[in-house]
């Protein structure tokens, strides 16, 4: 077996991934990239519709475009990267010593790392773990795996589309299909409001008039060989089919966009702390886990509405990284735990230290017009318009603002109605 | 000489593959084993509990032939499963009782050990019971335990037996369906299907819950009818913390052996069946439903210490079980027409007897057909399984990638499949004749798509790799039944578009 040293081992080839070996070379770690497949790039490789890099470059760029962006500095940094390369464990040995075991076509190599981070990404909900019953048939796909069929291998799945989920992800392959001369009958939600940002609502269904069915949910599948059609019924405030609803939409084609979960099983065998809101890691302002220098980032991390955002986790990261590994470890403080306040569902990082600029990423339970997003330890508050569950909210703090938070063990994050 | 036969086997499922491999021990016999399915084993062995039940809840009064062969099937099995390499695990059960009228029927069935000799039956309480099954419900009063009971991977058992049987000389021929039997002057003669017809002397119905249709078509057993009994499960995720370490079932009620809770020997948590009797026309009617989902979970809370949170469910699943009139199969030769030879209403426990019900039906055969039996002298008992990385240690993945790079590319995540499995299914597929290489084919043969993701990271790899390795465009590779798209994207429909505009 291989065996090798690094100051830090990247796990993940994605957009976080690739932001964050950029970072790390830059100040001088030594570093590897793994990834599973053999191109980098990650998701944003097979969107082709804008909206990526509004914040980060400052412009309107496609996923391909945004990736490659990154990609193309990376390349001028000659960093060291694994492809076809697939983590299979994670072993905790010293606070300053992790292994990574890695196989690959060379062999299984052991990387002994100081730090990790960890840029998996995410995984998509399926039909089962969302509760649709019915027949088995085929012609059933999560929106990544048509996205991948469609904008990698030019190939088109079926032409009468049934869409599950509003969020973002479904709110783009229904005009992705469109586009392509498919019809798509519906995209089902089964909450009162659309999951995605309200731009792709605009953009992706209104222009191609397409149906959203909102408080609805699909009952069933049904189809022998390939699917034949999907029953469909409205749902109750408690999401229960409401009995005499139900309809039928013939189709040949369902599309599950149920959501995106972090996709961390390493780091849940490794015995990372999860956050049940989020399904990612408890972190630090450094992102970094519960276990010692493991850091994470992007969807990983939670599952993010912006590229943009996931580029910068991947930098801070790094940044958590490098102090780790230049001055042996984080600097023991008193941590601030960020507590969950009224209408606050999920919330990232958990713990601050008070002592560094933070940006705090957080996500309503319910949508709510005319607000102030407010920290009352330290008298913030941000007036917005509207929230909405699907859009994020960011909260950037400065060290000056947190210093009134001095002898505070917790700072609150609440969502409260004007007046 | 002795006159050799050429044998029809209808039905590539446990049975039929099973009497394809005692066949194929003989010099007798020219065996074609005859499947209407891409692949093999995709009926109802594919979807059931999975268990080689000991033997000591067959009346031996009511269902004799039960009694007798799910005793001998559980004893080959664990033979079956050495020489075939098929995966399986021993663990015992525990059929659990929560109140003294459940005791009293529990009771029943150690009377039935006695009487059908299952070794090691016994009744457990309390404290040993909580000790053999840390995961059972505190409520249960006590259990009916049968160390003898394990569980197998019945589609992968399948595959196991006919690539066993297609190497000792057996013919498989699939996505060939039969649609008459032809008999000429009182003897079978062969089988109409839709590549033609078949020449056979024998032809024996294995075909499950399409049993009944075959016999008709051969003018036997008119009265004869198979009725569809459903059965949902539910699959959990391999990490849920409320892993049983046997076998768990709630006390049989008249329809069935009862609601099961077991780990697989796949690692996964699964729970069912219900027991649904559906019209006898519903042959293909595998769907689940809300209600019977919801009665599972109820049923399995009784045996099991706590459930899952819903969103560890992996798959939900449901399975048709062949029941026969009054749940007695039919085994049979028949001398009008001669040659012909029933194997129905494989109900429970008919995976289990699978193996007892092939030597059953051979020794029917010889005695009606009058047969000396010639064994082979170069018959192989033997098959080896895919080797994979699940469950290897990182020093003989090691070795694996430096005989075989391909073993060094991961391509399901989730089940830790790589490219030389997956490509080892394929050739395998091809070498016992299979003509459409399937994604789900990859599955059962690698675990490839069955982990917590269901496949979303990995089917389209698979189907690339499929595509690659059969020249098949990648649009025109099968999933189960239908294939993965429908054609290219610039030309389809982008093009009607325009014609439309």
């Amino acid at each position: 077996m291989i065996e090798r040293k690094y100051d830090t081992v990247i796990i993940g080839g994605g957009p976080a991934g690739i932001a964050a070996v950029i970072k790390a070379v830059e100040l001088g770690l030594k570093t590897v990239l793994i990834e599973n497949k053999d191109l980098l790039g990650g998701i944003p490789l097979q969107c082709v519709h804008p909206g990526f890099g509004i914040h980060y470059f400052k412009e309107d760029l496609t996923g391909t475009q945004f990736i490659h962006r990154l990609l193309d500095r990376m390349e001028k940094l000659g960093v060291e990267c694994l492809l076809k390369a697939h983590v299979c464990s994670i072993e905790y040995k010293d606070y300053g010593e992790k292994i990574v075991n890695v196989i690959t076509r060379n062999g299984v190599m052991k990387l002994n790392a100081k730090t990790i981070i960890y840029t998996a990404g995410a995984r998509e909900r399926h039909l089962f773990e969302i509760g649709v019953v019915g027949d088995r048939p085929d012609g059933v796909y999560t929106a990544g795996e048509a996205q991948t069929l469609m904008d990698i291998y030019g190939i088109m799945p079926g032409k009468e589309i049934v869409i599950v989920g509003s969020g973002d992800v479904g709110l783009i392959m229904a005009r992705r299909f469109a586009l392509e001369g498919a019809q798509v009958k519906a995209v089902i939600e089964i909450l009162p409001y659309p999951g995605g940002l309200m731009r792709n609502v605009t953009q992706c269904l209104k222009d191609f008039n397409i149906p959203l069915l909102l408080s609805h949910d699909v009952v069933k599948v049904v189809g022998r060989k390939r699917v034949e059609k999907v029953v469909v019924a409205k749902v109750d405030e408690n999401f229960r089919p409401i009995e005499g609803t139900e309809f039928e939409i013939p189709c040949d084609t369902v599309v599950i966009a149920a959501g995106l979960r972090p996709n961390i099983d390493l780091l849940e065998k490794l015995g990372v702390l999860i956050d049940s809101a989020t399904g990612g890691p408890v972190v630090n302002e450094l992102l970094e886990s519960s276990v010692p220098g493991v850091f994470v980032a992007g969807n990983a991390l939670v599952i993010n509405d912006l590229v943009d955002y996931v580029v910068e986790q991947g930098e801070l990261a790094v940044k958590g990284a490098y102090i780790f590994v230049s001055s042996n470890g984080i600097s023991t403080v008193d941590w601030k735990s960020v507590v969950k306040g009224r209408n606050v569902r999920l919330v990232v990082p958990h713990y601050i230290s008070g002592k560094r600029d933070v940006t705090i990423l957080s996500r309503v339970a319910k949508p709510e017009r005319k607000v102030f997003v407010r920290v009352s330890e330290i008298d913030v508050k941000e007036f917005h318009i509207a929230v909405r569950p699907a859009e994020m909210i960011k909260l950037d703090l400065k060290k000056e603002a947190l210093s009134k938070a001095v002898n505070e063990s917790k700072i609150t994050l609440e969502v409260v109605p004007v007046g | 000489m002795t006159i050799q036969y050429r044998v029809i086997i209808v039905g590539a499922g446990i049975v039929g593959a099973s009497i394809a491999r005692i066949l194929s021990m003989y010099g007798n016999f020219d065996v074609r084993l005859v499947e209407k399915e891409p692949d093999v084993g995709w009926g109802v062995s594919k979807a059931n509990t999975s268990i080689i039940h000991p033997g000591h809840e067959e009346d031996p009064n009511t269902h004799p032939l039960r009694a007798e062969l799910c005793k001998k099937g559980s004893e080959i099995w664990r033979e079956w499963a050495r020489e075939l390499d098929i995966p399986a695990k021993w663990p015992g059960e525990l059929m659990v009782f929560t109140n003294e009228e459940e005791e009293e029927s529990a009771r029943k069935y150690v009377e039935l050990a006695k009487i059908n000799k299952i070794p090691g039956v016994r009744i457990v309480y309390g404290e040993e019971l909580k000790h053999m099954e840390p995961y059972v419900n505190p409520d249960a009063v006590g259990a009916v335990y049968a160390p003898t009971a394990g569980a197998i991977s019945p589609f992968e058992a399948v595959i196991a037996v006919v690539e066993n049987a297609v190497d000792n000389c057996v013919k498989l021929l699939t996505e060939t369906e039969v649609k008459g039997v032809r008999v000429q002057g009182g003897k079978v003669v062969g089988a109409e299907t839709n590549r033609g017809f078949i020449e056979g002397d024998i032809l024996i119905n294995a075909t499950g819950l399409h049993a009944d249709k075959i016999s008709h078509m051969a003018c036997v057993e008119p009265n004869f009818f198979i009725r569809p009994r459903r059965g949902e499960y539910l699959l959990f995720d391999e990490d849920v913390k409320v892993k049983p370490i046997r076998i768990l079932h709630t006390t049989p009620t008249p329809i069935t052996k009862g609601v099961y809770a077991t780990t697989t020997v796949h690692g996964n948590l699964m729970i069912g069946p219900t027991a649904e009797d559906l019209p006898l026309d519903a042959k293909d009617e595998t769907s689940t439903s809300t209600g019977g989902l919801e009665k599972m979970w109820k049923e399995a809370g009784k045996i099991l210490m706590e459930l899952p949170p819903r969103s560890k469910v992996v798959r939900t699943f449901a399975g048709l079980r062949p029941e026969p009139p009054d749940g007695h199969w039919l085994l049979k030769a028949y001398d009008d027409p001669w040659g012909f030879v029933n194997v129905a209403g494989m109900r429970s426990p008919g995976l289990t007897a699978a193996p007892a019900i092939a030597y059953y039906i051979l020794d029917q055969m010889v005695k009606l057909f009058d047969i000396r039996l010639l064994k082979k002298r170069n018959w192989n008992p033997y098959r080896r399984g895919i080797v994979g990385l699940n469950g290897s240690s990182l020093h003989e993945i090691d070795e694996l990638i430096k005989k075989n790079p391909d073993y060094g590319e991961v391509l399901c995540y989730c089940k830790m499949v790589s490219k030389a499995e997956i490509l080892e299914a394929v050739e395998r597929m091809k070498k016992i004749g299979v003509k459409t290489i399937t994604i789900d084919g990859v599955k059962f043969r690698t675990c490839a798509g069955m982990g917590r993701c269901q496949g979303s990271f990995c089917r389209w790899r698979i189907a690339l790799l499929i595509s690659q390795y059969t020249n098949t465009p990648l649009d025109k590779v099968v999933v189960k039944k239908a294939t993965y798209g429908i054609g290219d994207v610039k030309v389809l429909l982008r093009a009607m578009l325009q014609t439309d505009s």
